[in-house]
C-alpha cells in the first residue's frame, strides 16, 4: 500500500534538513516570546536594569534554545530505547542530592555542578515521564487492565516521589505524582483505579501532615487564613494580592510597580515574577501572558494528538502537563488560591535549573513532533 | 487490518478522548486563574490599590517653630535657641564602637551615654539617626565638623530648645515647657514628635495652641523596611505666633531685686487691667525644665517652705485686713446705712454680748466720719458699719470689686479665693453669727484673697470700671481686646461714693494722721499717691499676752502678722494700681507701704504714663 510505503520511507530515517523543516518554528517563536516577557519582567525586577537578572536570563535562554533544538533533532527511537537508563540516572541523582546536596531553605534540593546548580527533582519529572511512556508504549487495553501490569510503573513513580518528599519538597513530590497520574490516565488505566488512588491519598494525607516540616504546615495554615500572621508566613501572599489587585485593569506601567520596586513583594524575581508583571501591566497584561502560557500547554496536547505512536503521545501529554503544572501552581500561588511556595514560572522567572530542564522538556516535545510519523514498532525486537 | 493494528487504534481512541479531557481540564483550570485575576485586579482592585498606597506612603510631621513671648517693650522673655546635636547613623559606619571611641576623644561621653547610644543603635533600623549628644557648644560642634573624616556616621544637625532670658524673674508669669505627657495629648499629631515641648504653666500653657502652631507634613515614599525613597509632597506648617505680654521685664526685674522671701507685688494699669509687674519671691529658673528636672532639684523646690514653684500673687491666699475697709464703706453707702458725714464714736472697743472687739488704737479714736475712719483705719467704725448692713451686702460689694470671683488672668491654676457670706457658712452646716459679721467688717475672718485680686480691687476703686487683670497685649503682632479703658463696663457704684473713698485713701498717705505717710511719692514726681494699709494677724493675740505688754517683735517670724498695702496713682487721674503683700511683715504701714511707693515711683520713671511713654503708647496703638 502506498500508505505502508510512506511509513517505511520515514522509518528509514529523516534527513537533517527535513528534520529542521519539521521543527515547529511557530512554537519556538512562542517560547521566545515567553522568554521575552521574562526579560521585561526581570528588567523591572532589577530596578530598571538588565543587571542582575534580565541579562543572565537572556544568556540562559540562549543556551536553553540550543539545547532544545539539539534535543528536538534526536531520534525519538533513541529516546525510547534509553528511557529507563535515564530514569535510573535520575533516581541516582536524587539519591546523590539526598547524601551530598546543598541545603537551601531547610531542604536538600541542589547539586552544585560548578557554574550550574542542578535540581534533580526537576529533571526527574521529565525522566519519569519518558520511563512511564516507554512502559505503556505497546500495552494493549487488556494488558493495562491487569493490575499486576501496573505494579512496576507504580513502584517507578513511588521511588522518586518519596525521595523528593524526603528532601523535603512536598510541592514537587505532589507535582511528580500528578504528572504520573496524567500519563497513567492518558495511557488508559481504568478510571476506578484512580478513584482507589485518591481514596488512598485521602487516608494518607493526615499521616503525611504529621511528617511535614513546620514551614510546610505554616503554608497550609496561612493559606487557610493569610491574615492570621500578616508579618510572618502570610506576608508573602497578602503582599502579592495587594500588588496584583493594585495593578487594576491596565497596570501601573512598566517600572512603576510600587509593590515590586519598594520590596514589599518578596522574591519578586523568582516565585512572584508573575505578580510583578500583573502589577505593572494590569489584568490586560496578566491575561495576555496567561493566554500565551495556555497556548504553549495546548500545543503540547496538539502534538500528542497528531503523533502516530503511543510513546510520543504519552511523552507529549506528560511534558505538557509538566509545564501546565508549573504555570497553574505558580499563578494559583501568587493569587493566593493554593497553599504552596517555591514553584517557579519557567521561561519567565529567574533561575537556571528550571529553565534548562524546561527547555529540555520542550526539546523532547519537539522531537516527538518531528518524529511523529516514525514507526516505533519496527524498532522493537519482539513482535 | 491486523489485530495488532485494531488494538492500537483502540488504545489510540481511548488516548484521544482522555488527552482531550486532560487538555480541556487544564485549560479550564487556567480559565479559573483568569477569573481569579479578574476578581483580584478589577472587582477588588480599588481596595488593593488603597492598600498598596498605604504600604508605600509614609507621612512625617515637620515641627513648626514655637512662638516667642515678648514683654510690653518687645524684649524677649521666651524664645527658641538653636540646639546643636550630634547624630549617628549606624549604617554609615563600619564599626559603631570605634566611631564612638573617636567621638569621645573630641567630646567626652560617659559610660551611661555610650550604653544608651549602643542600645538605641541596636533597637532601631540602621538608617535611623540616633542622638549622640545634645546641646553642643559652638566649639564642640566645630571640632566635630573638623574631624568629620575620622567620624564616619556622625553628623551634626540643629534643633531648637526653649530659653527664658529673664530666668527666674518671669518664671511664674511666662511658665515653662516640658515634654508632653499622656494628659497633654489633645489629638494634635504634633505632640507625638520626639523633642516636642508643651507649655506646662503660665503664658506658655495658656497660649499653648497659639504658640505651638500647626505641624507641616512631608509625604514620603518608603520601601518595605521603611527607608525613605523620595519626598512626594511637602506642606510647610504654620509657625507658632508670638505672644506679647503686658509685663515690663525690666521693671519686674528691678522690683524682684527689692523684695524679700514671701513678698508679692502686683502692679496693674488701673485703666485697662494690664498687669505690668507680678513679682513673687522666691522663684525658680524655668530653663531647668527644658532638659529635664533632676530628682534632687525637684526635692529642693518642693521641700522649700517658701514654695518657689508657687506664684504668690495668684496663688497665695491672705486675709485683706484693713485694705478691705473701702469695700465695707461703699457697701454701707450703697445700703444707705450711713451717710458720709455721720460720726460714729470709737471708745477703743465694741461690745457685742459677752465679746469685746478691740480697735487697733487702744485709747479709741473718738467720733469719726467715714473719711476720718478710713484715714485712721478705725476698726470700731467698721465693726458698727458691718453690723448695720450685714455680711451678704459686704460680700456682694466685694465680688463686684473682683474679690472671691474668678478673674480672667491668663495664668492657669490661679486661685479664686474666698469671700464668705451667710450661704457659704450655712453650706458648712454652721450658722452665721453677728460676731462674724463684725470681724469681717475689718477684713479679718474667713477671707482668702490673692494679691492679684487686691490689685484688681484697687484698680476698680480707682477707675470705677470692672477692669479684668490680664497679661496678653498682642498675638502675632495684633493687639487684643481690653486695652482701652472704655472696653470695660462701669461697676455701677456712684461716682460720689468712689470719690469719697479715693479722697480718704489720698489722706491715708498725704495727710497728717494718715496710716501710711511713709508712702508719699518723692516730690520731684509731682504726683500724689492714694493707698490703704492692712495688717492681718496670723496668730491670735491672747488677752493675757496683751496684759503682759506683749510686743510683736518678740514673736517668731512665722507668727508675725502679714503686712499689706494697696495703692493707686496719680490720685486724681489713676494710671497705676498696686497691691503689696509682705508675709509676716508685721505692719502694713511699715513694711508694705514703702515698697509700694518705690514700685510706683519706678513705674512712673520707666513707663512714663504721659504721652509717648510705654503705658500711653499702648492706647495709641489702638
Amino acid at each position: 500500500m502506498r500508505f505502508e510505503r510512506r511509513l517505511l520511507t520515514r522509518e528509514r530515517g529523516i534527513g537533517l534538513p527535513s528534520k529542521l523543516w519539521q521543527i515547529p518554528w511557530i512554537y519556538v517563536l512562542m517560547l521566545c516570546g515567553l522568554a521575552g516577557v521574562g526579560y521585561v519582567a526581570l528588567y523591572s525586577a532589577g530596578g530598571g536594569s538588565p543587571e542582575p537578572y534580565a541579562g543572565r536570563h537572556a544568556i540562559r535562554f540562549g543556551f536553553g534554545l540550543v539545547l532544545m533544538l539539539s534535543v528536538a533533532l534526536v531520534d525519538i527511537r533513541l529516546v525510547l530505547r534509553f528511557a529507563w537508563v535515564g530514569y535510573v540516572i535520575g533516581v541516582g541523582l536524587l539519591v546523590l542530592v539526598a547524601l551530598h546536596g546543598q541545603v537551601g531553605k531547610g531542604a536538600q534540593r541542589w547539586i552544585d555542578l560548578g557554574p550550574l546548580q542542578l535540581q534533580p527533582s526537576e529533571l526527574m519529572k521529565i525522566l519519569l515521564v519518558l520511563a512511564l511512556a516507554q512502559w505503556f508504549h505497546r500495552a494493549s487495553w487488556e494488558r493495562i487492565g491487569n493490575p499486576l501490569f501496573l505494579i512496576p510503573p507504580l513502584v517507578a513513580v513511588a521511588i522518586p516521589a518519596v525521595l523528593i518528599f524526603k528532601q523535603p519538597n512536598l510541592g514537587n513530590a505532589l507535582i511528580t505524582l500528578m504528572i504520573s497520574g496524567a500519563v497513567f490516565f492518558a495511557a488508559g488505566v481504568r478510571l476506578w483505579k484512580f478513584g482507589l488512588g485518591l481514596g488512598a491519598v485521602a487516608v494518607a494525607a493526615p499521616i503525611a501532615y504529621e511528617h511535614l516540616h513546620d514551614y510546610q504546615r505554616a503554608r497550609i495554615t496561612t493559606f487557610l487564613d493569610p491574615e492570621s500572621d500578616p508579618l510572618g508566613a502570610g506576608y508573602n501572599i497578602i503582599q502579592s494580592k495587594i500588588a496584583l489587585g493594585s495593578g487594576g485593569l491596565w497596570g501601573k506601567g512598566f517600572l512603576q510597580g510600587t509593590q515590586g520596586h519598594l520590596n514589599f513583594l518578596p522574591e519578586k524575581q523568582t516565585d512572584f515574577i508573575f505578580t510583578m508583571l500583573a502589577e505593572e501591566f494590569g489584568l490586560v497584561g496578566a491575561l495576555s501572558v496567561l493566554g500565551l502560557l495556555a497556548a504553549v500547554v495546548a500545543f503540547g496536547f496538539l502534538v500528542a494528538l497528531r503523533c502516530r505512536h503511543q510513546f510520543g503521545r504519552l511523552v507529549a501529554v506528560g511534558l505538557a502537563t509538566n509545564y501546565f503544572l508549573y504555570v497553574f501552581v505558580n499563578i494559583a500561588m501568587v493569587t493566593g488560591s493554593i497553599p504552596v511556595g517555591g514553584v517557579p514560572l519557567p521561561l519567565i522567572s529567574h533561575g537556571g535549573s528550571a529553565m534548562l530542564t524546561t527547555m529540555l522538556g520542550f526539546g523532547l516535545l519537539m522531537s516527538v513532533h518531528v518524529h511523529r510519523d516514525v514507526d516505533l514498532h519496527a524498532s522493537r525486537s519482539d513482535p | 487490518m491486523t489485530r495488532r493494528q485494531r488494538e492500537e487504534e483502540r488504545v489510540r481512541g481511548i488516548f484521544a478522548r482522555r488527552a482531550l479531557l486532560l487538555g480541556v481540564g487544564q485549560m479550564g483550570l487556567l480559565g479559573f486563574l483568569a477569573h481569579r485575576l479578574h476578581h483580584l485586579q478589577v472587582v477588588e482592585g480599588g481596595r488593593y490599590a488603597v492598600l498598596a498606597e498605604e504600604n508605600r506612603l509614609s507621612a512625617r510631621l515637620l515641627a513648626p517653630p514655637r512662638g516667642r513671648v515678648l514683654d510690653r517693650e518687645g524684649r524677649l522673655v521666651a524664645g527658641n535657641q538653636l540646639n546643636w546635636r550630634a547624630l549617628l547613623v549606624a549604617e554609615q559606619t563600619v564599626d559603631v564602637g570605634a566611631t564612638l571611641e573617636t567621638f569621645s576623644k573630641i567630646v567626652p561621653l560617659t559610660e551611661q551615654e555610650r550604653a544608651r547610644i549602643e542600645r538605641e543603635v541596636r533597637r532601631r533600623r540602621r538608617f535611623v539617626p540616633v542622638t549622640v549628644r545634645e546641646f553642643l557648644t559652638w566649639e564642640e560642634m566645630a571640632r566635630i565638623e573638623m574631624n568629620a573624616p575620622d567620624l564616619p556616621g556622625i553628623s551634626v544637625d540643629v534643633g531648637t530648645t526653649r530659653i527664658y532670658p529673664e530666668g527666674e524673674h518671669l518664671a511664674h508669669v511666662v511658665g515653662y515647657v516640658a515634654p508632653p505627657s499622656e494628659r497633654d495629648m489633645d489629638g494634635d499629631p504634633l505632640l507625638e514628635l520626639p523633642g516636642i515641648r508643651v507649655g506646662r504653666a503660665g503664658i506658655e500653657r495658656h497660649h499653648e495652641t497659639t504658640l505651638r502652631g500647626r505641624a507641616g507634613t512631608v509625604q514620603m515614599e518608603v520601601n518595605a523596611v521603611g527607608r525613605v525613597i523620595r519626598e512626594l509632597d511637602r506642606r510647610e506648617g504654620v509657625p507658632g505666633q508670638d505672644v506679647q505680654i503686658s509685663i515690663d521685664a525690666e521693671l519686674q526685674k528691678s522690683v524682684r531685686a527689692k523684695i524679700e522671701e514671701g513678698t508679692s507685688v502686683v502692679l496693674m494699669d488701673a485703666r485697662n487691667g494690664e498687669v505690668l509687674v507680678m513679682a513673687s519671691q522666691p522663684s525658680f529658673d524655668p530653663n531647668i525644665f527644658n532638659s529635664g528636672v533632676s530628682a534632687a532639684q525637684w526635692r529642693q523646690w518642693t521641700a522649700n517652705r517658701a514654695t518657689p514653684l508657687i506664684s504668690k500673687p495668684t496663688n497665695g491666699l491672705y486675709a485683706p485686713g484693713s485694705t478691705f475697709k473701702m469695700v465695707v464703706a461703699l457697701a454701707g453707702l450703697e445700703a444707705r446705712a450711713v451717710t458720709p458725714t455721720e460720726r460714729i464714736f470709737c471708745p477703743g472697743h465694741m461690745d457685742l454680748g459677752d465679746t469685746r472687739f478691740h480697735c487697733w488704737h487702744r485709747p479709741g479714736h473718738g467720733g469719726l466720719d467715714m473719711r476720718a475712719a478710713l484715714k485712721a483705719s478705725c476698726d470700731v467704725y467698721f465693726y458698727e458699719l458691718a453690723k448695720r448692713i450685714g455680711i451678704d451686702r459686704i460680700a456682694a460689694m466685694a465680688r463686684r470689686f473682683g474679690l472671691g470671683v474668678p478673674l480672667e488672668i491668663e495664668l492657669p491654676g490661679t486661685r479664686t479665693g474666698l469671700v464668705p457670706d451667710r450661704a457659704w457658712r450655712q453650706a458648712q452646716g454652721k450658722p452665721w453669727a453677728l460676731g462674724d459679721t463684725v470681724v469681717h467688717g475689718i477684713g479679718q475672718g474667713f477671707y482668702q484673697l490673692t494679691p492679684l485680686s487686691l490689685a484688681t480691687m484697687t484698680a476698680r476703686l480707682a477707675t470705677g470700671r470692672a477692669v479684668q487683670p490680664h497679661l496678653t497685649r498682642g498675638i502675632g503682632g495684633r493687639p487684643v481686646r481690653g486695652i482701652r479703658p472704655e472696653d470695660w463696663p462701669s461697676l455701677g457704684v456712684p461716682e460720689a461714693h468712689l470719690r469719697l473713698v479715693r479722697e480718704a485713701m489720698w489722706a491715708v498717705v498725704n495727710e497728717q494722721g494718715g496710716t501710711a505717710r511713709v508712702a508719699r511719692l518723692p516730690a520731684d514726681l509731682r504726683v500724689e499717691l492714694a493707698g490703704k494699709t492692712g495688717t492681718t494677724q496670723v496668730r491670735r493675740v491672747t488677752r493675757e499676752q496683751r496684759e503682759r505688754g506683749f510686743r510683736v517683735e518678740q514673736m517668731p517670724r512665722e507668727w508675725r502678722p502679714h503686712a499689706l498695702f494697696v495703692a493707686f496713682a496719680p490720685h486724681d487721674d489713676p494710671v497705676f494700681a498696686c497691691a503689696v503683700v509682705v508675709e509676716h511683715g508685721t505692719s502694713g504701714g511699715a513694711a508694705a507701704a514703702p515698697l509700694a511707693r518705690d514700685v510706683i515711683a519706678e513705674a512712673f520713671q520707666r513707663l512714663r504714663p504721659g504721652p509717648g511713654g510705654p503705658v500711653a503708647r499702648l492706647e495709641a496703638s489702638q
